[in-house]
């Protein structure tokens, strides 16, 4: 269970958390300026490293806020919480 | 080959054993071969087989960056069934079925196959009518699913004591899937890597491919390992978790995201249930193996994980839902618990596939891929043998993402 | 005569005045308070306690604790359990114990026959037979011969299991010397320390040891640094509390066996620990020499701490086998304590003054091994013969107490997946490189005197309170005598002549040193091919004894290091720990609470039947009539709302309030259709669609005011769409002023419906004006009904005039009792979910998770209508627009009459071309009694659906095709003017 640092509720336990999946850029304003194949890969491709990934928790069963994290999907270790370094 | 049965044994106690051949050569590395495949788990080592047996393609190797057997072939819940709902999904997870049943005398190794039928505890009404439509389906293609009442349910499992008319979720219905089978997990890599062996298919363990390469044709050239390059014509990745780590040496990017499933054993006890239990409303499946230890599955773990460990949290919730319908198991200890690395596509569906670099050639995403091994095996040599999807895996083709054309077998969206 | 004729009269921690009695495999014992039930059976003399898991040879006990790889019991009565070692199970009055895995007795095993055919079952066997005919011919008898005791076949009957979360800044694993230490001088800093051991009392191996500190035996200074600890606030202890999990983010599961408080059975904590000091000891490991597993043979340590602590010795005579000095002192406690040490065997060419200093007039045999155990069901004697070949002797002895040196227990230093290396100089694997901020201390960092174990834990205990900030001071800790130190040289086994020799690597899994040659001879070389080709260290003890002999076994063979080697992966749990303690508190319902409406209690008593529908909501299915079958039941519901008027209760509908400037914009983006037109107190029924085109959900947003809005969703999916919305405003679009409000606990609501339902309302008395004109379908007015403040919503699932009425959840209660008392004259009664089902296929609304089943696009349900041209985007636009651009057939969206009126057909059931057993071109979504059509009607998917009206298709069931008509998916008003009305 990973512990995860809400920006306003401190430390949590990642129970307390649903899962939002890899960060993926931000999605366009307009879809239709980018190409079918390149919308699809918006849609379907995500990250996937054996690595730091940069992912989304929604603290669903605490203050609802989405929360962006950096985490080692090797080891686990939160490397980075919205921008505040752990280690 | 050295035959295996009850006669070479009684011949080789008389030599207290000391005759036994390798079950598997140990070759030098040629730097090139006709086929290399990537992973020498569950479906490499199938396809690996088949490839020699089925289309008398000899002159190939497969690298593991580890140990022969080591992948998820080694850490899964044994379960082998072909209970699917779509008609793209059931006729492949039936020809699999079929190949299980023949494969202990196939590869002469006992794989200590036991066809013990898989029984489905359904705790709500749009379960029961989803595995009644599963069950229509499947008969299409002659896989048995039928319907048992609550009373022959608690009937042929006994230890089931709870879900009764006053808990949370009453049991309202089973299902029972008599295909459904166990066997000895890792005999089925070891069986497939003897039999690919005396077809004369090098197995190279220790063996680290790094990256793949392409030749200025555009096809795929072959692969940079720990121990060098290896040359091929053709490149099959069956790396399970691992499939995007080695494309992406090639800039191919894959609708894929790696995942890890907790699964857990109790200690061995004497013999308590002779099915595989299955109870989707609460996400938990148990079976018994030989050894007497119970064998027990639930859901993965959220977020994307290479460690092949234990999440507490979602594990907790595994074993509070088990105790829900089996509470005499409060008693009963857990002795060893594990980790593996599956993929899952975004449509939540196989890939076996060609892809955008000739010649290489993918089997991804299966989730739990251990019941799909053989077929996974068979309809990958003959894609890599012929270069042509066979027809059972042609709904897992790559080409359903580029119109976005999902299968989407295991239920109603896809993947996040 | 009470405590056994092998129990001395003085000495050890057991309570003379405290007799108990117990049984064991049926003979009545007694013991005293602080026995296990090992060392009051070796009391008495038992040797012979268990049966092999493949051979079922004669076994008997071999440790003293958790590491116990032989002997495993089943407790009978009120407190059953299975496969405890026999080590670990404390005496208690009428204790009842047997023996697992052999039937009937150890002593009497008919399954001992296994051991005349040993010969033909090598490791692996059975890979290579049992082909012929089948496997399942065999399978039943391995399955009954596998296994060890029963499984439980009830609750535990009192009491109940608990689980807490815990945080500490440092956590100390283990309260023998080091972990004491470590503890004290963390505790001292004013650190919040928990200190968790084993045990049921602190010492550790101090327990069993005649060990001095300053003088005094060693127990003394632990009853002061315990006292020490006791008294600090800040310091929490626990005893007999198993720490058997190490996970990410430094999570610790400890559970205690025996709290304090009566009602519960067992309790776990989940730790989050700032630093954590794994203090837990090292494993004595056994020596590997034929036939090594008779009753008799022991560790050295494990017969130590029975004279010691328990003051029971464990034969007449000894002989001692040793690779290492430290079995010296467990040589000359033994001999103290009344048994006689027969010789030394010692496979070091030399052995040190010091250790043999400790053995005055004990022959030493230095260079030699025992090349074999003497006796069949007890130890009689040693077979030895010097380490280099020779011819041997034997020496009659019936107590063989083995040392193969010691392993640090580093189980959960790598279940934190902190690296491992081999130390050749202690021949051990010892903790590398940390992952988390853990550190090994004393024995487990493979530090075994006594002197270097208290100095470890204490700098190892200071340091992680320093590491945290606290000022910590280093300890006055008191002076050990120096032993005859360790002086190791491995020995993993003794080679063997014999090919017949069974030489036990793993006792427990009866495998020997020849099933790893065999192995490796076979192909299976890796460790983890050994491990598991032969099942060596796969047993309840993972092999604490014995999985070192494997790897040191199998490096030898293959003349590699043992580093090169490795070990298997050290899992988790530690020791064997009650499924009940794992999921704690989360006892019967709180696995998935219940979600109540304020009618549910109402529901129950007019004898509904309850259906799960979704994210945890119960509803009533429906309310069946005394003597009334399922389909009738229905069919009076359903025809209620068709011809008269009915009420349901539609609280668990998922609802959010929507508030803020860009809330249109928000809108317009999730909707496939248009809402920036909408106009304040009117709502718009909606579909939204996943960006990857798949219809996520369906519901009616209302408009309130401006920038304010509520939303509607389906039960099932409110989680997601919620997720989905805060999604879209937090990452997204984080620049947008929206703000969502999930109200749905807040608003309860009992919908009116049916052509009398406007009646109903106006007798229940409200100051909304109800007539069409004034309120029309698809709009909401706020206002009092039956004098509670209300939110009236004109929408309709069922395809008739419908008046939700939303009321503060408080409300509910009572307006539904008003209702019921009002609407009586008019014939108005309770429905549930299987009548709104069969008013919704009439209809031909959609289902999620009928119709809606993941391939369906709104083309397809017939609702590309409902695709909006004018808006550039909205989520999943671009997705379906792609999906669509490939010509194949779509399956869409049809009604379907079966030939015979009469037939119902299972939903679900597929369509196939002439009902042939071939590939399916669609599927029945929905079948239902129609209640207006007075019989059956379906919904289903078909490929090219709608060109196919009036066509003859066929329902494919197991042993029947079942022919229907395509028509138009609506069976009920397909204009509309009865839900306007």
């Amino acid at each position: 269970m990973l512990k995860i640092t809400c920006p306003f509720c401190g430390p949590r336990n990642e129970s307390e958390f649903v899962h939002g999946g890899p960060e993926k850029p931000r999605r366009p304003e307009d879809p239709a300026a980018l190409s079918d194949t390149d919308w699809i890969d918006h849609l379907t491709v995500p990250d996937n490293p054996m690595g730091p990934v940069r992912e989304k928790w929604w603290h669903l069963r605490g203050c609802g806020q989405w929360v962006t994290i950096t985490r080692d999907t090797v080891s686990h270790d939160i490397l980075d919480e919205d921008g505040h370094d752990r280690r | 080959m050295q035959r295996y049965s009850v006669f070479s044994l009684a011949r080789n106690a008389l030599t207290h054993h000391r005759d036994w051949q390798p079950a598997w050569r140990s070759p030098p590395l040629k730097d090139a071969y006709d086929v290399v495949i990537v992973g020498a788990g569950g479906h490499g080592l199938a396809a690996a087989y088949y490839l020699a047996k089925n289309h008398g393609i000899t002159d190939v190797a497969v690298l593991e960056k580890g140990w022969l057997g080591g992948g998820n072939v080694a850490r899964n819940t044994v379960t082998i069934r072909s209970n699917y709902m779509r008609d793209e999904s059931i006729p492949f997870y039936v020809k699999t079925v079929a190949l299980f049943d023949g494969l202990t005398k196939d590869l002469n190794y006992n794989l200590m196959y036991s066809k013990r039928s898989m029984i489905d505890v359904v705790q709500t009404y749009p379960k029961l009518r989803e595995i009644k439509r599963r069950m229509l389906h499947m008969d299409l293609y002659g896989s048995t699913y039928e319907p048992i009442t609550v009373s022959e349910l608690r009937q042929r499992i006994p230890a089931l004591t709870g879900g009764g008319t006053d808990s949370r979720l009453p049991i309202i219905a089973g299902m029972v899937h008599t295909d459904a089978a166990v066997c000895r997990h890792d005999a089925v890599a070891w069986g497939y890597a003897r039999g690919a062996d005396a077809y004369g298919v090098e197995m190279h363990q220790n063996t680290a491919v790094k990256s793949l390469l392409r030749g200025s044709d555009g096809r795929i050239a072959g692969v940079e390992t720990n121990r060098g390059t290896v040359k091929a014509r053709k490149v099959a990745l069956a790396v399970s978790g691992h499939t995007t780590s080695l494309t992406e040496t090639l800039g191919l990017r894959l609708p894929l995201k790696t995942f890890n499933l907790t699964a857990f054993v109790s200690e061995p006890v004497k013999p308590l249930i002779d099915v595989v239990v299955n109870c989707p409303d609460i996400g938990v499946y148990l079976s018994q193996s030989d050894r007497g230890e119970l064998v027990i599955g639930g859901a993965p773990d959220p977020g994307q994980s290479f460690r092949r460990d234990i999440k507490q949290n979602v594990f907790e919730d595994a074993v509070a839902a088990m105790l829900e319908l089996f509470p005499a198991f409060k008693r009963l200890k857990l002795m060893r618990q594990w980790g593996g690395s599956l993929e899952i596509a975004h449509d939540a569906t196989p890939i076996v596939s060609r892809t955008a670099v000739p010649g290489l050639y993918i089997t991804a995403g299966w989730w739990g891929g251990f019941k799909a091994i053989p077929a996974g095996g068979f309809t990958l040599a003959h894609l890599v043998a012929k270069d042509e999807a066979h027809p059972l895996t042609e709904p897992f083709s790559l080409e359903r993402f580029r119109h976005l054309d999902f299968v989407l077998e295991s239920g109603t969206t896809t993947a996040r | 005569m009470t405590g056994g004729k092998f129990r001395n009269a003085a000495g050890g921690r057991v309570d003379r005045g405290r007799p108990l009695r117990f049984r064991f495999n049926g003979r009545a014992y007694q013991g005293f308070e602080g026995d296990t039930l090992a060392s009051a059976l070796l009391a008495h003399g038992a040797r012979l306690t268990a049966r092999s898991f493949k051979y079922h040879r004669p076994r008997g006990i071999v440790g003293a604790g958790v590491e116990e790889p032989s002997c495993f019991v089943e407790l009978m009565g009120a407190e059953a359990a299975g496969n405890q070692p026999i080590t670990t199970v404390r005496l208690r009055e009428g204790l009842d114990a047997r023996s697992v895995n052999c039937w009937p007795s150890p002593g009497f095993d008919l399954l001992s026959v296994n051991q005349f055919v040993a010969r033909m079952l090598p490791a692996g066997f059975y890979y290579k037979t049992f082909m012929w005919p089948d496997w399942h011919l065999f399978e039943p008898h391995i399955r009954r011969a596998a296994g060890l005791a029963a499984a439980p076949q009830s609750d535990p009957r009192k009491g109940r299991y608990e689980t807490r979360h815990s945080h500490c800044d440092v956590l100390v694993v283990g309260a023998g010397p080091a972990g004491l230490a470590a503890a004290l001088a963390a505790g001292r800093s004013g650190a919040r320390v928990l200190l968790a051991d084993d045990g049921p009392e602190p010492g550790g191996s101090l327990l069993g040891r005649s060990s001095t500190l300053d003088g005094v035996p060693a127990l003394d200074w632990v009853a002061r640094a315990t006292a020490e600890l006791d008294s600090m606030a800040n310091v929490t202890r626990l005893s007999d509390a198993v720490v058997w999990a190490y996970r990410e983010a430094n999570l610790l599961l400890i559970t205690e066996r025996a709290p304090a408080a009566a009602h519960v059975v067992q309790r776990t904590w989940r730790v989050r620990a700032g630093r954590v000091v794994i203090a837990t000891g090292a494993i004595e490991r056994s020596l590997v020499f034929a036939d090594n597993d008779r009753p008799g043979v022991m560790l050295a340590s494990a017969a130590q701490t029975y004279v010691n602590r328990y003051a029971v010795r464990p034969g007449h005579s000894a002989v001692l086998f040793t690779n290492n000095s430290s079995a010296y002192a467990a040589a000359a406690d033994l001999r103290a304590g009344g048994v006689e040490i027969a010789a030394v065997v010692d496979s070091r060419e030399t052995v040190p003054e010091e250790a043999k200093a400790l053995l005055p007039g004990v022959e030493v045999l230095e260079g030699h091994v025992i090349e074999r155990a003497r006796g069949a069901r007890s130890v009689a004697g040693a077979d030895v013969r010097p380490r280099a070949g020779g011819l041997p002797r034997t020496i009659a002895c019936d107590l063989i107490c083995m040392s193969g040196g010691w392993s640090p227990t580093v189980h959960l230093f790598s279940q934190s997946r902190g690296r491992l290396r081999f130390d050749e100089t202690i021949a051990a694997f010892v903790p590398g490189e940390a992952a988390q901020p853990a550190v090994c201390a004393g024995a487990a960092a493979g530090s075994f005197d006594l002197s270097g174990a208290l100095a470890d834990g204490a700098e190892k205990g200071l340091r992680a309170a320093q590491d945290l900030g606290f000022e910590a001071r280093p300890l006055d800790l008191p002076a050990a005598d120096s032993g005859p130190g360790y002086a190791i040289e491995a020995l993993w086994h003794v080679p063997q002549d014999s090919p017949s020799a069974k030489a036990f690597l793993d006792i427990q899994h009866d495998v020997t040193v020849s099933d790893i040659q065999l192995a490796i001879r076979e192909g299976f070389g890796a460790v983890e091919h050994a491990k598991r080709y032969t099942t060596a260290g796969m047993g309840i003890d993972q092999g604490k004894t014995g999985n070192i002999n494997v790897i040191g076994t199998i490096a030898a063979q293959q003349g590699l290091p043992l580093q090169a080697v490795g070990t298997t992966t050290f899992r988790s749990p530690y020791v064997p720990v009650d499924f009940g303690a794992l999921a704690g508190a989360r006892e019967e319902t709180v696995v998935l609470p219940y979600r109540h409406t304020p009618v549910t209690e109402w529901n129950k008593r007019q004898g509904a039947v309850m259906y799960e529908a979704g994210a945890r909501w119960r509803r009533p299915g429906y309310y069946p009539l005394p003597d009334e079958g399922f389909q009738e039941s229905v069919n009076r519901e359903a025809l209620a709302v068709r011809r008269g008027v009915a009420v349901y209760d539609g609280s668990p509908l998922g609802k959010f309030e929507i508030k803020g400037r860009d809330a249109p914009k928000l809108l317009d983006l999730l909707y496939t259709n248009l809402f920036a037109s909408l106009k304040a107190g009117n709502g718009r029924y909606g579909l939204m669609l996943s960006d990857d085109g798949l219809i996520l959900d369906d519901g009616v947003t209302f408009k309130l005011g401006e920038h304010h809005y509520l939303m509607s969703t389906s039960t099932a999916h409110a989680e997601e769409v919620y997720r989905h919305m805060e999604h879209l405003l937090r990452v997204e679009r984080p620049d947008w002023q929206v703000r969502i409000t999930p109200v749905t606990s807040q608003w309860a609501n009992a919908t009116v419906c049916g052509p009398r339902a406007r009646e109903v309302m106006e007798a229940l008395g409200t100051d909304i004006d109800l007539a069409p004109e004034a309120f029309p379908f698809m709009a909401l007015r706020d206002g009092r009904v039956a004098d509670f403040a209300a939110r009236v919503c004109r929408v309709s699932f069922t395809g008739e005039l419908s008046f939700e009425i939303n009321v503060k959840s408080r409300h509910l209660a009572a307006l539904w009792q008003r209702i019921m008392a009002v609407g009586e004259p008019f014939g108005l009664i309770p429905i549930g979910s299987e009548a709104n089902h069969v008013l919704r296929v009439e209809k031909g609304f959609l289902s999620l998770g009928h119709e809606v089943d993941g391939t369906a696009d709104p083309y397809d349900l017939g609702m590309g209508w409902i695709m909006s041209k004018k808006k550039d985007d909205y989520i999943g636009k671009r997705a379906v627009a792609i999906r669509r651009s490939r010509e194949a057939a779509r399956r869409e969206l049809v009604g379907l009459l079966t030939e015979d009126p009469g037939r119902l057909v299972t939903e679900g059931a597929p369509l196939t071309p002439g009902g042939r057993r071939e590939a399916s071109e669609g599927f029945v979504s929905a079948s239902v009694w129609s209640v207006v059509q007075n019989r059956s009607v379906a919904l289903g998917l078909l490929a090219d659906g709608r060109q196919r009206m009036g066509e003859r298709v066929h329902v494919r069931l197991k042993d029947e095709v079942v022919p229907a008509k395509v028509v138009a998916p609506c069976f009920h008003d397909p204009d509309g003017k009865l839900l306007r009305s």
